[in-house]
This record gives structure tokens, sequence and C-alpha cells, in this order.
């Protein structure tokens, strides 16, 4: 499947392919049809994290180029960060030059009065470290908004700014990568959900890194990751439930964020949490019914999480029906919805 | 709507109305953040609103920048949480003296549009989705007797505030029963430094002080659910507010 190379400027024209898992077939939709698919009712669960400036340029002590990539923010000053070498966006994630090794104490130059000393360097690969930027409260954020930018994708022909990298509810920033799967829904879409007795829900879940350029570190993703639950959320899946309404979640973060709240509470509870929940195809699930999300290809880790709610013949399918009539694919690519 | 614990975003809140709406909100109990281009006058406020007991953060930003709106309003989230109220307070005549609006370089008119109406625009469009998710929300736009009124040589501003003042309509008409509420009021002539920069012989005397009406849009936001969707406020007519 083609990878779409830029941003798509109307969302709207997001293709939605729709896999129905009971009756084993798939239809060719857009995404402005999912008000008359989805049936009064219904739930949906969107994951309203705004993505960060979370990559930085910045100089080791020894001079040498270095990018971060910000994995999650562990509190006040400290985040976890995936270190790369020499190279551009340009270059794929593990084509890129590996960093120096770096001990704890070395400190990154991003600015003149803006700087990130490493605290330590975990034991499986030296590019996942923790980091503690120079400044605090309003001024870390300052800093990371000012120096930082997107997480850049080579396949993408242009760079990306932090208008293109968020959905129309995006709120408190947690996101490292965008999620994507919310990318086509804009407020016409959303409004006519509601027309239709369909709801809209949120909860925040700091969707990670799609790709480290390591091995050992990306056969491990996704990397735990937090989330927060509002009550309201609660109270929409219970009501759902009551009237026979289906729960569908807008996007891999959303079927983490719920199932691994459940996994770990044995039921369904507000607030926040963290999940290193694994979906796959013997998982069970408790809460969510359906997803709508990108198109995942076969080999992607994606795709193991589909095989919960699809057969894999039937996704299979799908998937080559759907490369086969230019359906595309990765951040700003078409979505698929599995019920 | 209540203020207690309310997260609220103010533009131009460094000095002025906006420093003594600020300061007016987080003595009520609100979570107020602050958005303005002069650090030093910026930080003065939030130091003496967080020295009360307040609750106050600065974001250092250009409204009329397109670049800063989503660092405005993640920094803001991340410092703060959602916003609940959104007050469009910051605003720029052009230059001074005054000019008619036929002398008005092209330029100067496009950075009154880019500050008092694109600027507000963007992040209300940032902003405001989060609060129709959430089906709660308050959208309050500083407006001027300016936008109904054709005073010579104001063209710029004018203009822009007019506009200003549809758009909240706009967004009002589309956005009805998602619970979030859009209002423009016209506080009245005060003794601020725009003000003085605008009409240099005004007699201060006679102008109301920014404090005092901020106490007036305090009761305004405190009962915003009794105004229709889309209002145009003027705050020396609301009898109940004197």
């Amino acid at each position: 499947m083609i990878a779409a190379a830029r941003v798509r400027p109307v969302r709207e024209q997001t293709r939605m392919l729709i896999i129905d898992a009971k009756t084993d077939q798939f239809t060719d939709s857009t995404i402005v049809d999912l008000p008359q698919v989805l049936r009064p009712c219904d739930l949906l669960i969107v994951n309203d994290a705004a993505t960060l400036p979370a990559s930085f340029r910045a100089k080791s002590p020894s001079g040498a180029s270095v990018e971060i990539r910000l994995v999650s923010h562990i509190g006040e000053s400290d985040w976890k960060a995936v270190l790369m070498g020499e190279g551009t966006w340009r270059i794929p994630t593990e084509l890129r030059g590996l960093p120096e090794f770096l001990k704890v104490g070395s400190r990154f130059e991003i600015a003149q009065e803006f700087s990130a000393e490493v605290i330590e360097v975990a034991a499986e690969s030296n590019r996942l470290v923790s980091l503690r930027f120079s400044k605090r409260g309003s001024a870390m954020w300052s800093g990371i908004y000012a120096y930082g930018r997107p997480i850049q994708y080579s396949y993408l022909s242009d760079e990306l700014r932090l208008w293109s990298v968020q959905t129309v509810y995006a709120s408190r920033p947690w996101a490292v990568e965008m999620p994507s799967a919310g990318y086509p829904l804009i407020w016409k879409t959303l409004l006519e959900l509601k027309r239709r007795g369909i709801r809209v829900a949120k909860l925040t879940h700091a969707a990670g890194l799609s790709s480290t350029g390591d091995d050992t570190l990306d056969s491990r993703l996704p990397f735990p990751e937090q989330f927060e639950i509002p009550s309201e959320t609660i109270e929409a899946v219970a009501l759902a439930r009551r009237s026979g309404g289906r729960v569908i979640a807008v996007g891999t973060t959303v079927v983490r964020a719920l199932e691994g709240s459940h996994a770990r509470n044995g039921n369904l509870e507000a607030g926040k949490g963290c999940t290193d929940l694994v979906i796959d195809g013997r998982s069970q699930r408790q809460v969510v019914d359906g997803l709508l999300t990108g198109m995942h290809d076969p080999a992607q880790s994606h795709f193991r999480l589909l095989r919960a709610f699809a057969d894999e013949n039937l996704l299979r399918r799908a998937w080559r029906h759907a490369a086969a009539s230019g359906y595309l694919c990765h951040e700003f690519g078409d979505v698929c919805l599995i019920v | 709507m209540n203020i207690h614990n309310a997260t609220v975003l103010i533009t131009g809140g460094s000095r002025g109305l906006g420093r003594e709406l600020a300061k007016a909100l987080a003595a009520e109990g609100a979570s107020v953040v602050l958005v303005a281009r002069d650090q030093e006058a910026l930080n003065r406020t939030v130091d003496e609103i967080c020295s009360n007991g307040g609750n106050a953060q600065p974001i250092v930003a250009d409204i009329g920048d397109k670049n800063a709106i989503h660092s405005i309003a993640g920094q803001a989230a991340a410092l703060a949480g959602p916003i609940d109220i959104l007050i469009q307070n910051a605003s720029t005549l052009g230059p001074v003296p005054l000019r008619l609006f036929l002398d008005t370089e092209c330029e100067d008119f496009e950075r009154a549009l880019e500050v008092n109406l694109i600027g507000p625009f963007r992040l209300a469009k940032v902003l405001v989705g989060p609060m129709v998710l959430r089906g709660a929300g308050l959208v309050l736009s500083i407006t001027s007797d300016a936008s109904v009124q054709a005073y010579p040589e104001w063209g710029a501003y004018s203009v822009s505030k007019a506009a200003l003042d549809h758009m909240n309509r706009l967004f009002a008409t589309e956005l009805q029963d998602t619970g979030v509420q859009f209002l423009s009021l016209d506080p009245g002539d005060m003794d601020t430094a725009m003000h003085a920069a605008a009409l240099p012989d005004a007699d201060r005397s006679k102008l109301q002080k920014p404090e005092d009406a901020a106490r007036r849009i305090l009761e305004i936001i405190r009962r915003a659910e009794a105004f229709p969707n889309g209002a145009r406020l003027v705050a020396s007519e609301l009898e109940v507010l004197q």
C-alpha cells in the first residue's frame, strides 16, 4: 500500500474501508459516511491528546549533532527520550546514525538557555535515556514549544508543522506522535453524529513513538503509556451498554486505555493510569466493540491488535482490496472501521 | 458560569483590562493563563497574582502570529489543564496618532486584522473544539463601540472589531446546543494606555478604571447562561450590573 506522502488538506476526503467482522464483508466509503454507518446509541470514544513538538535538534558534549525524541513525561522536568545520531528526518528512522554513548550527567545543548541532562541510561539500549530539562514549569514548556518541532516522517514530502499534527479536538499535549485515527474527523461529522443520537466521548492517552530506530526497543513497542479516563466517559460507556449501543474506539490508543483500565481494575474506572497491555488475536475485549483506525500493514505491530476485532483472513483480504483500490496508509492516509 | 476552579485563558493579560480581569478571576479561585508579548509586564502581573495566593501562569506570545497558536494552546493546557473560559482581550489600534482609513497603510490594516480578528479566530479554532467535546465553555470577546459606530480615523480597529462580533455570532449559530457560549462585550471607555494612545487629550477623570470594568465583566461571566448565545453586550446598558 502506498503511504500518504502529504498532509491531507481536506480531512473529510479520507476514505474509510468498513470491515464487518460479523458478516465477513468489507465495503468502501468515506469518513463523512460515519454518522450513517454507526447506529443511534453507539458511542464513539476519541483520544483528545494534543501532539507535542517532541523532536529537538541538540549538540552533545563532543559537539556532535543529536536528535532527541521525547517518549513520555516522567514528571516535573524529567522525560524519557530516544536519541538519534547524525542525519535528518528524511532518512528513515532505522537507517539513522547511532548516537554516541553518553553517561549520566552528560548535557545536550538545545539552545543557549535551554539544555537537557542525561539522568539515566536504559540497560537495554543506550538510545533510551531519561533526561532533565534545564528549566521547570512554564519555562520548560516555553522551551519545548520554542525549540521543539513535531516528529517527522521520512516518507512525507514536506516538513510537518504543529498545525498539521493535531486532531480538531486536541487538548492537553500528551502525545509525542499524533493519535492519527482521529485526524480525518471534522466538526461537521462529529456534530452530525451527535444529531443522530451517537454520543462522542473522550479520554486522553499519551500516544507514544511508532519507531525508535533500534530493533531491541522497537520489539518492545508500544512502551507503557499514560492515560486518563474521565468519569463522564465511564458513564457514557454504561449508557451505551444499557441502550444496546456499541463502543467504538477511535484509534488503538483508545483501545489500549479502555482495555488497559479494565484489565488492571477488573472494570472500567475513571482516573489516571498507565498501560503496558498488548492486545492481539488472543485478547478478550471487555469494553470496546469496534475500532476506527488507520490502514495497518499485516507486517506492522498494529495489525496484531486488529486481530482482536476481526478474523485474520478477513483482515488480510480487506488489506489486499484496499491496496489494490488505492487506499493510502500511514499517519495522513485512509482509515478502516472494524465493527 | 462557575468561576471557582475554572481555567481561564486571557490574551493581552499583562496590562489594562486583561490584567485586572486576571487579578479578579484569580481572586475568585480561577486558574488563569495570561498571554502577552511583553515578558516583564507579564511576569509582574503573574507574580502579583501568585503573591496574593492566586494561580497564574505566563505565556509570552504574539496572538497575531499563526505559529504561536498551538504553542499557546499546548502550554496553557499543560500548565493549567483544558481551558473552560477563553477571554479574547488582546487588540491593537495600529499606529497612533490614528489616521483616516484612506491614509492607513495596507500592512497596518493587515496587522490589526491579524491581532484583533484572525488571531482570535485561530485561538478559537484550537480551543473551542475541546470545549465542544466536553459540552461546556465560554468565549468572551472584548469589543468596542467602534464596532458599530463609524468613528473617523478608527478604521482598522473598527472594522476588525465589527468582524470579531460577527465571528462570535457565527460560532454561536453553528455550535448551538453544544454547551459552548460566545459573547462579545463592550466594556466602555477605560483609563488605559491604549485609550491614552488613541485619545491623548481625553479627560481621564471621566473614564472608568479597568478594575471597575473587570468587576462588571466577572458578573457577566457568572451570569453568562442568561444571555443569548452570540449576544453583543454593552456593559453600561446592563443595569443589573451597575
